[in-house]
């Protein structure tokens, strides 16, 4: 009686649930970094694309890092991500083929206004981290194994600076993403390296505005491949290589280009046949 | 309602020394007592004597730390006995559902439950509040369905646990009444009770427990003239606690 | 950023009628209903089972359900989630980011806790019915369900404890779900990405959406279960 049905119910439900994942709908996942998901790029440019091709594109945002191992694991069909050395890494071990570089943009370092280290305006990056390890100004760091938390570390090295001594002093991990890095330094009044991205597209400044950009060191690239089919099996390489290929054509291109916040061009389509 | 005639009876229901013992304090000691068709049987005695131990032993609630009982006649596919508790247990659902419950654990089919179930509450006077939900009435109701829903099992033997104990005094007579139609009807009744007078007007014969041993197993009429025990003598002085 | 605009963003939201907001807040209730379906088919026969058997190790069992209450849901995400993958055990069966692989999260999040409310109740009950059930001739099996209808009122309240940790944890449906727009977005992973991209009016708008969710639901659940106690006593 009651309880026959309450079980009905139930089970009906959770067939409900289950039933869009055993379709086999156009779909295809795409692991990739909180910078291209949270500065909205996605949501501009994925929609002509399923419009094109009736793929419907699932996007899992993560760290470059854990983003890559989605892909070793097999848990996504493309990987899209901005760590160079990584990702070069991940064709060489054969976990991904067919990489492009399709797009950049760059760092930037923000911090407080009223710029304790006086980095402000530079645009030598390494010059303004030495300051402000020198002047033990608070930095807050992804610590998250991300594409910028690569770059940053890279930054760091070139500056000829030990971390551990400022680790849980001025130098702090948050161990996330780029967004709540950025909450933090708005609240710690701390400097940051993030992607412009994502900084753009940021609303919880407070009083953290760029203090260093435009060094050539800053430069942010991108690139999309494909999970390897050989190693997964499962790895829907047909619908995958649709979107890498479109990704690099001319109407990805462009549609990369005509993402603007605020009139600022946040990608830049540099895909080389 | 006369079904237990026609069934061969497994009375009589049989003690063979037996003891219970709860935490290593001994609460019955060597009891033998036959309990027989036909007759109304009361279990008298002093508080903390072991009467309701006795009853629960006897309905197989409780297991005997020593000694053997067991039914002497016929035996049957079903229990052969019910209970009725001192506070009844009303499931939450109606009167007739209550009514209804034992026959289902018993495997009988819905519409012989159904009509089983308003010829016992018919019975017992509460025909009228078949689909009320049971937990709403009042205790002396809440008793009266108690009684229906053993009384539907159509047991050989109905053991009562002081069935009046938290009831009026209104109540308590259309409790005895249900009893006595029980009775009546060929079940055979053992129960326990602290009410002399209750036990005057219902039982043939009396157990009289004290110190956790059957002092004293007479016919009621015997039994209220002349106790031959002391202890049964004292009690009905009123100078042992009831 | 004052309490007035996530108060007057959370008016929008419901005001506003965005399809998206009405998406996420579906797939919320239809994840965490349908994770409290199964954990209470789960853990309601479990937790009375447990209240009426007698077995050597039940005490055992008892306190390590209770103590799975508090289960990390990252935990239960990252399990959920390495068993899901295509390079785990049940990767086959492709569920990994979609609705379902959050509904299996979450249920194993809550199953002990419906069960270990469920047991606690059922032995209250049980405590009271016992001598009438075995007296009624009731098997322990039987009892199990007679006392699961019959607590029904109380046991709404541990499936509303479970529906409350379901509805309200974003650790394990992030990991598993994998917060994808239109698939797998909910309420509460709305509000980490919010949070995450410094929109905090509308994180805490949509927090705002997400507690009178709640609360409404329990609102209602309470006021069915004083209706029927009063009627069934």
């Amino acid at each position: 009686m009651h309880r026959r049905r309450f079980v009905g119910i139930a089970a009906i439900t959770a067939l409900a649930l289950a039933a869009p994942a055993a379709a086999q709908e156009k779909s295809i996942v795409v692991a990739s970094t909180t910078s291209t998901e949270q500065s909205g790029l996605f949501k501009h440019i994925l929609p002509p694309f399923e419009r094109k091709t009736g793929i419907k594109v699932r996007v899992v945002a993560q760290g470059t890092g854990q983003a890559l191992d989605m892909g070793k694991r097999g848990d996504a069909d493309v990987v899209f991500v901005h760590d160079r050395d990584a990702e070069l890494k991940f064709v060489a071990e054969g976990y991904g083929v067919d990489r492009r570089e399709v797009m950049y943009n760059d760092f930037v370092v923000v911090g407080p206004s009223a710029d304790p280290a006086k980095v402000r305006g530079s645009k030598d990056v390494i010059d303004a981290l030495k300051k402000i390890a020198a002047a033990q100004a608070p930095f807050v760091s992804r610590g998250d194994r991300s594409g910028t938390h690569a770059a940053e570390l890279r930054f760091w090295k070139a500056a000829g600076i030990d971390l551990a001594a400022g680790r849980g002093g001025w130098y702090r991990e948050t161990g996330s993403g780029m967004g709540p890095t950025l909450n933090t330094a708005a609240a710690m009044n701390a400097y940051a390296l993030a992607d412009r991205g994502t900084w753009l597209s940021f609303k919880n400044r407070q009083s953290l505005v760029v203090a260093v950009e435009g060094d050539g060191k800053l430069f942010n690239q991108y690139g999309v491949m494909l999970v390897n089919p050989e190693k997964h099996r499962h790895v829907k390489k047909e619908l995958g290589m649709a979107f890498v290929d479109w990704i690099a054509s001319p109407e990805g291109q462009a549609a990369i280009a005509s993402y603007k916040i605020g009139g600022e061009q946040l990608f830049f389509p540099n895909h080389r046949k | 309602m006369n079904a237990v005639h026609a069934r061969p009876s497994p009375l009589p229901l049989e003690l063979r020394d037996v003891s219970f013992a709860a935490g290593g304090v001994a609460i019955l000691s060597r009891i033998s007592l036959t309990l027989g068709a036909g007759t109304r049987t009361v279990i008298l005695g002093p508080n903390g004597a072991g009467k309701s131990v006795l009853l629960r032993l006897c309905h197989g609630l409780l297991r005997p730390s020593a000694g053997t009982i067991a039914w002497q006649g016929a035996a049957g596919r079903r229990r052969p006995d019910a209970m009725v508790f001192q506070r009844p247990v009303m499931l939450r659902r109606s009167v007739r559902g209550n009514v209804e419950y034992g026959l289902k654990l018993a495997g009988i089919g819905a519409a012989e439950r159904r009509a089983i179930a308003l010829q016992r509450l018919e019975a017992v006077g509460l025909a009228r509040l078949a689909s009320r939900p049971a937990r709403r009435l009042s205790g002396g109701e809440q008793q009266r369905v108690a009684l229906a829903r053993a009384w539907a099992l159509d047991p050989a033997l109905l053991f009562l646990d002081e069935p009046t104990a938290s009831l009026d005094p209104a109540a308590t007579r259309l409790v005895e009444a249900i009893v006595q139609a029980m009775h009546e009807a060929g079940t055979k009744i053992v129960m326990t009770t602290h009410d002399l007078g209750q036990a005057r007007r219902l039982a043939d014969e009396i157990v009289f427990l004290h110190r956790c041993r059957v002092v004293e197993h007479a016919p009621a009429a015997r039994f209220f003239a002349a106790p031959t025990s002391p202890e049964a003598a004292a009690f009905m002085r009123g100078e042992l606690p009831v | 950023m004052s309490e007035r605009d996530a108060f007057s963003t959370a008016l929008a939201l419901i005001g506003g009628a965005d399809p998206a907001l009405w998406g996420i807040v579906g797939l919320s209730l239809a994840v965490s209903l349908a994770a409290v379906a199964l954990a209470s088919l789960v853990g309601l026969p479990l937790g009375a089972a447990l209240a009426v058997f007698r077995f050597p190790g039940r005490g055992a069992l008892v306190t390590l359900f209770n103590g799975m209450m508090g289960l990390p849901p990252v935990v239960v995400g990252l399990a959920v989630y390495l068993l899901l993958s295509r390079a785990g055990p049940l990767g086959g069966l492709g569920l990994l980011f979609t609705p379902a692989a959050m509904v299996i999260a979450q249920t194993i999040l809550i199953v002990p806790i419906v069960a270990a409310l469920a047991r606690q109740t059922v032995e209250d009950a049980w405590r009271e019915y016992e001598e009438q059930m075995r007296s009624l001739g009731a098997t322990p099996r039987r009892s199990v369900a007679t006392l699961i209808w019959d607590t029904r009122f109380s046991l709404a309240t541990a499936v509303l404890a479970g529906l409350g940790r379901a509805s309200a944890e974003v650790g394990a449906v992030m990991i598993v779900g994998g917060n994808i727009d239109g698939l797998t977005r909910v309420m509460t992973t709305a509000i980490a990405l919010e949070t995450s991209k410094g929109d905090l009016p509308l994180a805490l708008g949509l927090g705002i959406v997400l507690i009178a969710l709640i609360v409404l639901i329990n609102a209602a659940a309470s006021a069915m279960k004083a209706v029927a106690q009063a009627r069934f006593g």
